[in-house]
């Protein structure tokens, strides 16, 4: 009994977070946008603006709730909650925090820094359930009974179905390393020193992984199933009020998510040499962890955000032609190296020279494509 | 006609390296642009109703008509302004001058402009032989319905009572020689529009020969 309060409590300290900070983490995106385009951004509504996401959310419950006429109602209205539904499910897995250490309020324990502890599947679990949230985003799309939305969403499932295949390669070669699928083995394996994160070991598949994972989240630049310049809105199209929030909120959520795992897989989670280690033992040293991956997450967040203005969006066979022959064969290689490593017991910083290897292998392939493509164009009438 | 061969430039396709290929470098200089600008953060936006704009010195807004000395409309009711008006905007009733008016035979009855016609090409200022209509730098008069954008008479001379004091106005329109009536025998030169380098021509004076010393 006292087990399922604590985990409702935790359901509930996770939903509230993620949501509040879903709202506040669109405020800090347009006040980014609007200082990289030397704007102002949202002022008005209380100091700098800081109530802006209440009233957002206000609009978004009071506005009219379109349900046009030419609509598969259910799935119309069932896909936006899909898409919600299925991101937030994926946090079940995520620790937030130390794990080993609940926080416990006059001997009563009261919050734990995991939903679910102890999934041996936890990236399996994450993968599978992420790449759900496409089907939001296919049956809104259907739903819509409109082209636009038809191919936004025809794209989305494109783009899904390639980049999970990096994505969950990327991964493959951490799982081998760490003999593990749990993320809180995962952390704690990195929780040693700063030398033991696994960027030092995996940068290429980090790099692959973030890549594969914004577009996974659907973001800039790989947001075609959206671009409005071709599509109009894209898949929410047709989406109005507070089920277009929903769809809003399903992929910040994901960008959320998606964040967690890097800081976790790749960043040593809450590990920091000198303030929060395994053995670290001061008064408050349960919040200093959950501090340090705060920060963590919320740089790869804003990392992200800098991105979305940075790139310009991708060409459709670009962003193909990116997974397909650049991604999914270089992580491929990259789980080949780790386990010629792990089974011949090779030290593990050899992977450090290896991606770059591969790195630079995967350059010199392109270049050498490109020339030979620009070689064998027709040559120009010259005078 | 075809171009000719000489015309034509050919410009080949840089060749990519290695690192180009990588589009590392690009990402690299894009997040410095962005990152610069969120550091360096000086923004551009004018926060209107609390900051009024700074306007071009020649800005065309409102029209007034103006008084003379003896606080009677200068308008004589002689229908230039209308007539020149591209937009047909400007409705006047001219009616007799009273007897004791020596210096002129007609004035408006009636004088009313439509401000939501209006283009502000400034040419009824231009048009007008006794320096009656002018435009000011009033931008922001609005009206809850089409008739209160109906600028009549009186609201009209109410915009001269506004501005009179005004060191921006009247703005004027027309360079060089004015009507015979007018109280300028020449006007100066205008103003650049926007701040401008010094050794910018737009910061020189118009043609020379438009304004008569």
């Amino acid at each position: 009994m006292a087990e399922l309060i604590t985990t409702v409590i935790t359901i509930a300290v996770v939903l509230g977070g993620t949501l509040g900070a879903c709202s506040y983490l669109i405020y800090v995106e347009r006040k980014l946008s609007a200082f990289m385009q030397d704007r102002v951004g949202p002022n008005r509504v209380g100091p700098y603006g800081l109530f802006q996401p209440l009233a957002d959310g206000l609009k978004f419950l009071l506005k009219e709730d379109i349900i046009p006429d030419h609509v598969d109602k259910v799935m119309f209205l069932i896909a936006p909650t899909i898409s919600v539904f299925t991101t937030l499910l994926a946090f079940s897995v995520v620790p937030f925090g130390d794990v080993a250490a609940d926080l416990e309020i006059g001997g009563y324990k009261a919050l734990r820094f995991i939903i679910a502890p102890g999934i041996d599947i936890g990236i399996v679990f994450i993968f599978a359930v992420t790449s759900l949230a496409v089907y939001g985003v296919i049956l809104g799309g259907w739903a819509s009974n409109n082209k636009y939305s038809a191919l936004g969403s025809l794209r989305a499932s494109a783009q899904v179905v390639s980049y999970e295949i990096p994505l969950g390669m990327s991964v493959l070669g951490i799982a081998l390393m760490t003999g593990s699928l749990n993320l809180e083995t995962i952390l704690l394996k990195q929780a040693v020193s700063i030398l033991d994160w696994n960027i030092w070991y995996q940068p290429l598949a980090c790099l692959i992984f973030f890549t594969a994972a914004l577009a996974e989240s659907n973001r800039m630049p790989f947001d075609l199933p959206e671009c409005e310049q071709e599509l109009v809105g894209g898949y929410h199209t047709e989406y109005s009020a507070l089920k277009f929030a929903l769809f809003f909120l399903g992929e910040y959520t994901h960008v959320i998510t998606v964040s967690f795992l890097t800081a976790i897989l790749f960043f040593g989670g809450w590990h920091f040499p000198g303030i929060a280690e395994v053995n670290s033992a001061y008064p408050g040293v349960t919040f200093v962890k959950l501090a340090v991956l705060m920060a963590k997450v919320l740089s790869v967040v804003i990392f992200i955000m800098l991105l979305r203005w940075t790139i310009p969006r991708f060409r459709f066979d670009q962003l193909m032609g990116l997974a397909w022959k650049v991604m999914i064969p270089l992580s491929l290689v990259n789980v080949v190296a780790v386990m010629t490593i792990k089974q011949f017991q090779f030290s593990l910083w050899w992977l450090l020279p290896i991606s770059a290897a591969m790195f630079g292998a995967a350059g010199a392939i392109g270049v050498a494509a490109k020339q030979a493509e620009l070689n064998s164009r027709e040559p120009v009438a010259s005078h | 006609m075809p171009i000719k061969k000489e015309d034509v430039t050919w410009v080949e396709e840089p060749t990519i390296g290695f690192w180009e290929a990588s589009f590392l470098p690009a990402i690299v200089e894009g997040l410095k642009t962005t990152i610069g600008h969120v550091v360096n953060y000086k923004s551009v936006t004018e926060q209107y109703p609390e900051q009024k704009p700074n306007l071009p010195l020649h800005y065309r807004g409102l029209h007034r008509l103006n008084k003379d000395e003896q606080g009677r409309v200068r308008c004589v009711a002689c229908f230039m302004c209308s007539t020149a008006c591209p937009a047909n905007c400007i409705d006047i009733v001219a009616q007799d001058a009273p007897p004791d008016w020596p210096d002129r035979d007609k004035f408006p009855k009636t004088f009313v402009i439509d401000e939501l016609r209006c283009i502000y090409c400034g040419m009824c200022e231009e048009a007008c032989p006794c320096d009656a209509i002018e435009l000011t730098h009033i931008y922001d008069h609005t009206g809850f319905t089409r008739d209160d954008m109906r600028f009549d008479k009186i609201k009209l001379l109410e915009v001269f009572e506004q501005t009179k004091n005004d060191p921006k106005d009247p703005v004027r329109t027309h360079r060089g020689k004015l009507g015979v009536a007018s109280d300028f025998a020449d006007l100066p030169t205008l103003a650049p529009a926007t701040s401008v380098a010094g050794n910018d021509r737009a910061a020189q004076a118009p043609t020379s020969g438009v304004i008569k010393k």
